[in-house]
């Protein structure tokens, strides 16, 4: 069981190195969708089907793999056209920062000290990527969506992380977790809406009137 | 019962707000919600023995103390909000209205957490009902400043939430079962492993830290603080910034428990000073009065960082401040309201003489400068000064001698600002607003400033108790 | 000895009708009824029997550019084991030389291209080199990653190591492995997405517009190298793919044979259905390809 869930965390690392790589949001949506559906299967896959975990997956896979993605690429039809813009250090720089920051990332995992039962698993290290590129995505993309995507890659990771704990959490926080990413992706969704009817693009760049002035 | 009745009766407002058609009657809810919010939290605070719901949620010194000033600026900001919606009659204040009382709901559900989970759920809905307040005015700079608000406060929160569960984790690391409760996260803490404690910790300073505002996660915050109407910048300033600082003292009343707590306060002063010194240099030159008052909150919060770094004496400063500084950002961005209102503007460049031509807000907002930058014989003073001596007399000179410099320049670089804005001449070439003092605007700031000077005068003997009793609770955690 | 037969035979004949193949499925795809299967055989019988035309300015280099890479991809040829069986060549650290023998190769006709002195050409060296220096990377890691597998520093060891077993153990890793190989194996032949090697717009082309100049026999050489070149990459990529065992020995040929075959069908299909990148996005491909082994490269040594 264990080995099947390495290779789905192989995957969600190479999701984010798409997602750093590509140059279409749409795509760049689906593979937030995919990766969704990827962490949903993660709990009954390295826990057994309980109740408990059949809910979290349930739930995970209609947030994270549906209702989300279908927010985003209903608010992209509305007020969007073609590709997103040369991200700050362009594609290539953008794929080899997240390859930087995985090693990075397996690095530290590598030094923190790790429950036994958890020592040979890859959750620790993809979580930390995951939240380290979903930074890197999140900072370096220009278009409002682009960004929002970035930031749900970084909760994904936080996701990863918390499969560690998801035997012994209360599910009421978690629950109230991702309630709460839904609630903040509703608003960003609206904002995003409202930029793009403001600026007429989704072009955070041109985002310039409030900084200090001289 | 009490606990219960506070959470519930703001929603009950908000739900009623959301009823209600009338765009003019629908404000008057929220001085009801406010005064009804402010009875209980009375109520609560002179029991003798705190309120006990169950390990989760109940009611301490530390909470009472948040509870107290968040609920007397919320009556403030609701009172102000009846008359200041008036002028602003074009706009829908529907989501206002239901903002502000989600917003205070959840504050109140933060000051009774002693869950960690639970607090973080409250702080995140603090920042997302506050959202759709600061793009009250729907204009280009509004969207552009609750994008950055929504965008770095959603990834500060997320990173907190990484810091809850590293410190979960690191009870399963010791072979613990995992539990997110404040005492019991205490009395295990010496027993956890130091590298998940200061790796949660420094996410939760990153993460909490944002919300307050601490410098270099405090971009934001002058967007959205001059963007907002001012009684929503009130409520951010006092309400939501310290909504961070209670997560912040939480984890930190987990972590100083252990034999690492140097590391922890060397993080906090050097952070806080850092915050300091940014907004000392941002401070001088600001033109926009509502962004000054954005650098001076980031300058505060950096002082509450020092203080908690420092511990001890410092710690009663810190209590006694957390009222001072809510209270007078409160009287600050209400007249900034009142002074935006009635020139039409926020630069000190055409919003100059305040005091002709609004002279009761001109003179509280002089007042309100005064107080804030620790001048007797207001609250903040007293304050600032517990903090100074601590730094002295408990062997951290340098740090206290640093903060009072910043503090000066901030002094020196604020009233360049505010001295034009009070007493400069009004512009003759720009047309009069039709904006006139009314009393529901002048008396909230007018009330909050009486107050301020007051308790600086003379402590009532129950809120020193108080004071002490918090302090002494964040103190007894080393 | 009867294998060693079958292997030169192999590898003397077999490569131009990968060529064949793939163009075979390309017309197919399109409708077409396409050339006849064995038509890379006639074009370079065709070619041998030309004389050749060098151009003035040309020097030595010219001429010993498509001598030189044929000689070197044939030696490659000879260290890789195809199917099962042992090459002819084989020995501790001979991965370095094979790779070190395709750059080799790669620098001759990029040397033979300067050498004309034309602007076209020398285009199409610069970028020839640029890929390469970004593909070369890949198949070094996938050596690193296989040698580390296996415990072997021979190409034999490593790439006969693979197994079904493999797989279930380190699938993760392999699959990066192959898809990296992928991309390497289409740029490194010149094939759609990355180049297209019926073009001859030179802005489109890469590798083509390096033996502009050159024309009968030599080019015939370079048309044959290519080929060879495609046959070595795609035995060592099979490996990886398919780490079939048959039990005899001219099942096992057979096997490999077909394999060969419908690597080729593969490719044609990525051709029919995937338009040419645009010159940007090939380095930003290959940059994929080389985090990709980098991946595995990190999920094997952790």
């Amino acid at each position: 069981m264990n080995a099947a869930s390495d290779q789905l965390l192989v995957l969600v690392l190479l999701i984010n190195i798409l997602i750093l790589g590509t140059h279409r949001t749409t795509v760049a949506i689906r593979a937030m969708a995919a990766q969704g559906v990827i962490l949903g299967l993660l709990p009954i896959l390295l826990y057994s089907i309980q109740s408990h975990t059949l809910i979290i997956t349930i739930f995970v896979l209609l947030a994270k793999g549906l209702f989300i993605p279908w927010l985003l690429l209903g608010a992209l039809k509305k007020i969007d056209f073609g590709e997103d813009l040369q991200p700050l250090f362009g594609y290539s720089g953008n794929i080899l920062a997240g390859a930087v920051a995985t090693m990075l990332a397996f690095f530290f995992a590598a030094q923190l000290p790790l429950a036994p039962q958890h020592r040979d698993l890859l959750i620790v290290p993809a979580a930390l990527a995951t939240i380290l590129t979903g930074f890197i995505a999140l900072t370096s993309r220009r278009k409002a969506i682009n960004q929002v995507v970035g930031y749900l890659m970084l909760e994904n990771g936080i996701f990863i992380f918390g499969l560690l704990l998801t035997e012994s959490m209360p599910l009421m926080v978690e629950a109230g977790a991702l309630l709460d990413l839904i609630a903040g992706i509703f608003v960003m969704g609206i904002i995003i809406k409202q930029i793009g009817r403001e600026f007429s693009s989704i072009d955070t760049s041109r985002m310039t009137a409030l900084r200090e002035v001289e | 019962m009490l606990i219960l009745f506070m959470i519930m009766i703001p929603l009950a407002g908000a739900l009623a707000v959301w009823l209600i058609p009338s765009n003019s009657r629908r404000p008057l809810v929220l001085p009801v919600v406010a005064s009804l919010h402010l009875v209980l939290v009375a109520l609560a605070l002179s029991q003798p023995l705190p309120e006990y719901l169950s390990a989760w949620i109940h009611l301490d010194a530390v909470g009472k103390l948040f509870l107290l000033e968040f609920s007397v600026l919320f009556s403030a900001c609701a009172w102000y909000a009846v008359n200041y919606l008036k002028y602003r009659m074009e706009r829908d204040n529907r989501v206002l209205c239901m903002g502000l009382q989600v917003c205070l709901s959840a504050m109140t559900l933060a000051t009774v957490s002693h869950h960690m989970g639970l607090l973080w759920l409250a702080i995140e809905t603090t920042t997302l009902a506050m959202a759709p307040l600061v793009y009250f005015n729907r204009n280009a700079r509004s969207i552009e400043a609750t994008w950055k608000y929504m965008l770095i406060c959603s990834l500060g929160i997320a990173l907190a939430f990484l810091g809850i569960l590293f410190l979960a984790y690191s009870m399963v690391v010791t072979g613990l079962s995992p539990t997110l409760v404040l005492e019991v996260l205490q009395g295990q803490a010496p027993h956890l492993p130091p590298a998940w404690l200061k790796t949660a910790f420094i996410l939760m300073l990153v993460g909490y830290g944002t919300k307050m505002g601490l410098a270099p996660m405090h971009t934001w915050k002058p967007d959205a603080y001059g963007e907002a109407p001012g009684l929503v910048g009130a409520m951010l300033a006092g309400g939501l910034a310290n909504c961070g600082l209670l997560g912040l003292i939480r984890i930190y009343q987990i972590c100083m428990v252990t034999d690492s707590h140097t590391f922890y306060s060397v993080t906090l002063i050097g952070m806080g000073l850092f915050s300091i010194a940014i907004a000392a240099i941002f401070l001088v030159h600001q033109t926009d009065i509502k962004r000054m008052l954005a650098y001076s909150s980031v300058e505060h919060m950096g002082l509450f960082a020092v203080a908690l770094g420092l511990g001890g004496k410092a710690l009663y400063g810190l209590m006694l401040h957390l009222i001072g500084n809510g209270l007078a950002k409160g009287v600050l961005f209400l007249s900034a309201g009142n002074i935006h209102r009635a020139f039409a503007s926020k630069n000190r460049e055409s919003a100059r003489g305040a005091l002709r031509r609004a002279p009761w807000t001109g003179a509280m907002f002089l007042a309100g400068f005064l107080a804030m930058t620790g001048s007797p014989p207001f609250l903040p003073f007293a304050s600032e000064f517990a903090i100074f001596r601590a730094a002295f007399s408990q062997g951290r000179p340098v740090t206290g001698a640093l903060v009072a410099l910043l503090l000066m320049v901030a002094f020196l670089g604020m009233s360049l600002t505010v001295v034009p804005v009070v007493f400069g001449d009004p512009p003759k070439n720009r047309e009069r607003t039709r904006f006139s003092e009314t009393a529901l605007l002048v008396a909230p700031p007018l009330a909050l400033l009486v107050i301020l000077g007051i308790i600086g005068i003379w402590l009532p003997e129950p809120l020193y108790q108080l004071v002490k009793e918090a302090a002494a609770l964040l103190e007894v955690a080393r | 000895m009867l294998d060693i037969l079958i292997h030169l035979v192999l590898m003397v004949l077999m490569p131009p009708l990968l060529f064949g193949v793939i163009n075979r499925t390309k017309a197919s795809f399109a409708g077409r009824t396409g050339p006849p299967l064995l038509q890379p055989y006639f074009d370079l019988f065709r070619l041998f029997r030309k004389g050749s035309i060098f151009s003035r300015t040309t020097t030595w280099v010219f001429r010993a550019g498509p001598i030189v890479t044929l000689a070197a991809t044939l030696t490659a040829a000879l260290l890789i084991p195809c199917g099962n069986h042992s090459p002819l060549l084989s020995f501790n650290g001979d991965m370095i030389l094979f790779v070190y023998l395709l750059a080799l190769g790669r620098f001759f006709t990029t040397v033979a291209a300067l050498d004309t002195g034309s602007s076209f050409e020398g285009m199409g060296a610069a970028r020839e080199v640029t890929y390469s220096c970004l593909a070369e990377p890949v198949i070094f890691i996938a050596l690193l990653v296989l040698s580390r597998l296996s415990g072997s520093l021979s190409l034999v060891g490593i790439l006969t190591h693979s197994s079904t077993a493999l797989w279930m153990t380190s699938g993760a890793a392999l699959v990066m492995l192959v898809v990296g190989l992928f991309f390497v194996i289409l740029s490194e032949n010149c094939r759609i997405p990355f180049d297209d090697p019926n073009t001859h717009l030179e802005l489109t082309m890469i590798h083509e517009v390096m033996v502009l100049d050159h024309s009968g026999p030599a080019f015939g050489m370079i048309l044959y190298a290519s080929a060879l070149k495609l046959y070595i990459l795609g035995a060592f990529f099979l490996h990886l793919l398919l780490p079939l065992r048959v039990a005899g020995s001219l099942q096992d040929w057979l096997v490999f044979v077909m394999s060969m075959i419908l690597l080729a069908v593969a490719i044609g299909v990525v051709e029919s259905s995937m338009a040419r990148y645009r010159l940007v996005r090939v380095p930003q491909m290959l940059l994929s390809a080389s985090v990709l082994a980098a991946f595995a490269l990190m999920l094997v040594v952790r």
